[in-house]
């Protein structure tokens, strides 16, 4: 089907491309995008002028949303129409190949949901809270900016490559247009980075449910829910999704009230697990969901996770948008210069950019945009829409958690998020600690905090979700119930996010496994086929033991496993978007678009400078915060002369940093080669296209006639409208039916 | 019930259906009907079965992001 090697740099849009007719401006359309400059200029404006006083979240929402609508209007169109050519003539995969099951053209409405339900995770909510440690100013502009010119970018740009490969995937795609050396490079960044990815998420968890009865029922509880939900699904009422989901729905929120009663009764001692245990208890897990069959665990949990998901955010914005709550964070932290901040260590650049990772450029979206959403895409014209509106979407979840972050007291703030190593563990040494950073905050608030969400203690909670948690409760006992529904709130929102990451750790460990038995089968024929039990078990002991080996080993870390796994996850991360955005810049280059190739090619250049400079920080760098070599010989002179450093409390500790320290750099160190070889590998055949353009191979299938017509925007154009009234259709669009002869 | 609320409920019913994948079902059988009025298609059941077995032997369908 694919046709290898016969097109010679083609001439983009030669085909019969229909431009998408460039309204001329009206008088009204220009006052309105008028209208939405000044509100997004306005927004920006009080955020940089504002000194000391606090601010309504309602500026942060301004300056997102209009940067957002001219983002849009204005820099997708430039994308669509100029540099990609999107042709509203052309067959998408979905139409050509259509099964009824995997290629079927879907409604762009509804695939918007689809492909955004995908992309977005736990990660932005993560990312953004942790780097409010420098105010809220710095992440606000990297996830706006970022996702305007970078994020959104990539994920379109990917998306429209593969629907012009029948949805290749983003290693498949690797391997032809850039070489078997990179596509090699870029399949094993994809391993190694999933294995850190599902640590950190684990890690995330594990911090919000240790010591919290609460917590670790309810979200047990989702285990036994799950299961109920598949069997129903199987055998009692087979595809009844909207159902089952209902009731999976109401049965979690009688497990996060149910939490609230275990939690005051005699059971309590029974769901009070220390991390190490639960680490334990998320090992198994893993394993056992991973071999157990989709329809019993994964496919259930999807629905629901998916389900709390959109209706979570979607409560989430309405609740910010009647709450207006005004933050109290500072807009830029003194840890922002001074790169010693106790949440992770490193000044703005380039840690801030690592550290939001997903909300403004996340590399994992480049998996979901060459894979599944590809072959449902109805009309190549929708690219824009689904690839760079689904991100924007996720930016500003994003941005909800940094206003989450940022409402609650700093004070509270920086005892939930720094390590245990650094404010100690009673509340009393957290206040005093917390006060040396400059945040007053007295013991008695810190106590109360926790009281008023019903948990034992909040500090050192580090991983995110937690703070996300405590404010989200903010806003939404403001708006709905009270300060009485704290508690509830706040494990609602730790229930949100927990099956979000267990839904990854389940998806991911599987696709790791996919992965490695795919390798393995190359070596050992029976590992190909994945009904092989023993090559399913021991490939799926393989990817937990690797996950689960950082998990661990972040629980034990006296430096605080968040700190020292969380920017190994960011620069993994932006890697991957690395990678993506070099294939990305190798595609525009040989497909004829080179003129056009910095739209990817800027965001690709500064990526890798901070994605390099993180790595080279994080391999060399002498203060021992931040390299982990100088950790590793700061640690190890210690135990050659026989002494204990802070905050190791004893020898063991000790080797545990210096083992902990010198995997993760050999781990920087193998992210930053790879970065390097794929770069290099990608540089060679763009080079190589430019001065041969007779000897490109461009693996595109031909053009097909579209026979369908629907609206490339969510909402049609009165153009679309009438198009859509003439052929008979309604607004989802469809196949024209064949003239009556 | 006026004409404009059943239109709004069949519409939110449309996207709940075909967002959740309940759909997939009729699309298939319509799919299948639509080249011959008499071909056989699978039951509900073995449809479903076949459709989460899938996942299982290619997992990186359906994969969910951070």
């Amino acid at each position: 089907m694919i046709n290898e090697g016969t097109r010679i740099m083609p001439e983009p849009g030669a085909t019969g491309t229909q431009r998408t007719p460039t309204a001329r401006a009206t008088p009204q359309s220009v006052a309105v995008w008028v209208l939405v400059a000044l509100i997004g200029a306005v927004g920006w404006g009080v955020l940089a002028l504002s000194r000391g006083e606090e601010i309504s979240a309602a500026w942060l929402l301004a300056a997102a949303l209009g940067s957002y609508a001219i983002g849009y209007r204005f820099y997708s169109r430039f994308i669509a129409n100029r540099v990609l050519k999107l042709d509203g003539t052309r067959a998408t995969p979905a139409e050509r190949l259509d099964n009824g099951v995997d290629f079927h053209p879907t409604d762009r409405r509804v695939l918007f949901g689809h492909h955004f339900a995908a992309v977005a995770g736990a990660g932005p909510l993560v990312g953004p809270v942790l780097a409010a440690q420098m105010g809220y100013l710095p992440g606000t502009i990297w996830i706006v900016a970022g996702v305007i010119f970078a994020g959104a970018v990539q994920d379109m740009v990917t998306l429209f490559f593969s629907t012009r490969r029948d949805g290749r995937s983003l290693g498949q795609m690797a391997r032809d247009e850039i070489g078997p050396v990179g596509g090699a490079a870029a399949l094993l960044a994809v391993f190694t980075i999933m294995i850190i990815l599902l640590a950190v998420l684990g890690l995330v968890i594990v911090n919000a449910l240790g010591h919290s009865p609460w917590g670790v029922f309810s979200i047990g509880m989702t285990i036994p829910i799950a299961l109920f939900m598949g069997v129903y699904l199987r055998y009692l009422r087979p595809g009844r999704v909207t159902e089952v989901s209902v009731i999976g729905v109401a049965l979690l929120l009688l497990a996060i009230v149910a939490g609230g009663w275990v939690a005051e009764s005699s059971w309590a001692d029974f769901f009070t697990l220390d991390k190490e245990t639960l680490v334990l208890w998320m090992i198994g897990y893993g394993f056992f969901a991973s071999v157990l069959p989709v329809w019993l665990l994964l496919a259930p949990r999807d629905y629901l996770s998916t389900f709390m998901k959109v209706g979570t955010i979607a409560l989430m914005a309405v609740g910010v948008v009647i709450a207006m709550p005004t933050l109290k964070m500072p807009s830029v932290t003194d840890f922002a210069t001074r790169g010693d901040g106790p949440v992770f260590a490193g000044s703005m650049f380039p840690f801030v950019f690592i550290t939001i990772a997903c909300g403004a450029l996340s590399g994992f979206h480049s998996l979901v945009a060459s894979g599944t959403t590809p072959k449902m895409i109805q009309k190549e014209t929708q690219v824009r829409v689904i690839g760079y509106g689904a991100m924007l979407t996720e930016s500003f979840v994003a941005v909800m958690a940094v206003i989450a972050a940022c409402i609650i007291e700093p004070g509270l703030f920086f005892g939930v998020n720094s390590p245990a190593g650094v404010i100690g563990t009673t509340v009393q040494s957290a206040s005093a600690a917390v006060g040396h950073f400059g945040f007053a905050i007295s013991p008695d608030a810190l106590a109360q905090a926790a009281k008023d969400v019903e948990e034992t203690t909040l500090l050192s909670r580090t991983g995110g979700a937690p703070t996300f948690a405590l404010g989200m409760s903010e806003i939404f006992s403001s708006v709905f119930g009270g300060a009485g529904m704290k508690a509830f709130w706040y494990h609602f929102a730790i229930m949100f996010e927990a099956l979000f990451i267990l839904t990854t750790v389940d998806a991911g460990t599987r696709v790791g496994r996919f992965m490695l038995q795919d390798t393995l089968g190359n070596v050992h024929k029976s590992f190909k086929d994945v009904s092989w039990k023993p090559g399913v078990w021991l490939a799926s002991a393989v990817v937990v033991g690797g996950w689960g080996y950082f998990l661990w080993v972040g629980v034990k870390d006296p430096l605080g496993g968040i700190n020292q796994l969380f920017p190994l996850f960011g620069i993994a991360n932006q890697l991957l978007a690395a990678v993506a955005l070099a294939v990305c810049t190798t595609l525009l280059v040989k497909s004829g678009r080179l003129k056009w190739a910095w739209v990817t090619a800027v965001p690709l250049a500064w990526d890798v400078a901070v994605t390099l400079t993180a790595s080279y920080q994080k391999i060399f760098s002498d203060d021992v915060k931040i390299g982990f070599f100088a950790q590793r010989d700061k640690y190890q002179t210690g135990i050659d002369a026989g002494k204990v450093l802070p905050p190791a409390k004893n020898m063991d500790e000790m080797h545990t940093v210096v083992t902990n320290a010198t995997v993760d750099g050999v781990l920087s160190a193998l992210f930053a080669a790879l970065i390097i070889i794929v770069l290099l590998d990608a540089a060679r055949t763009c080079f190589k296209a430019v001065s041969d353009p007779g000897a490109v191979r461009l693996s595109e299938v031909p053009w097909t006639e579209s026979k369908i017509i629907a609206p490339a925007g969510l909402i049609a154009t009165a153009e679309e409208k009438a198009q859509l009234a003439a052929a008979g259709l309604d607004g989802g669009g469809g196949r024209v039916k064949d003239p009556v002869a | 019930m006026s004409g404009a609320v059943r239109g709004a409920l069949a519409k939110a019913r449309y996207y709940v259906r075909e967002f959740s994948g309940e759909a997939a079902y009729d699309r298939y059988v319509a799919h299948a009907r639509s080249h011959d009025p008499q071909a056989e298609v699978l039951t509900r059941r073995a449809f479903e079965r076949a459709r989460t077995d899938a996942r299982e032997a290619d997992p990186r369908e359906g994969f969910r992001c951070c």
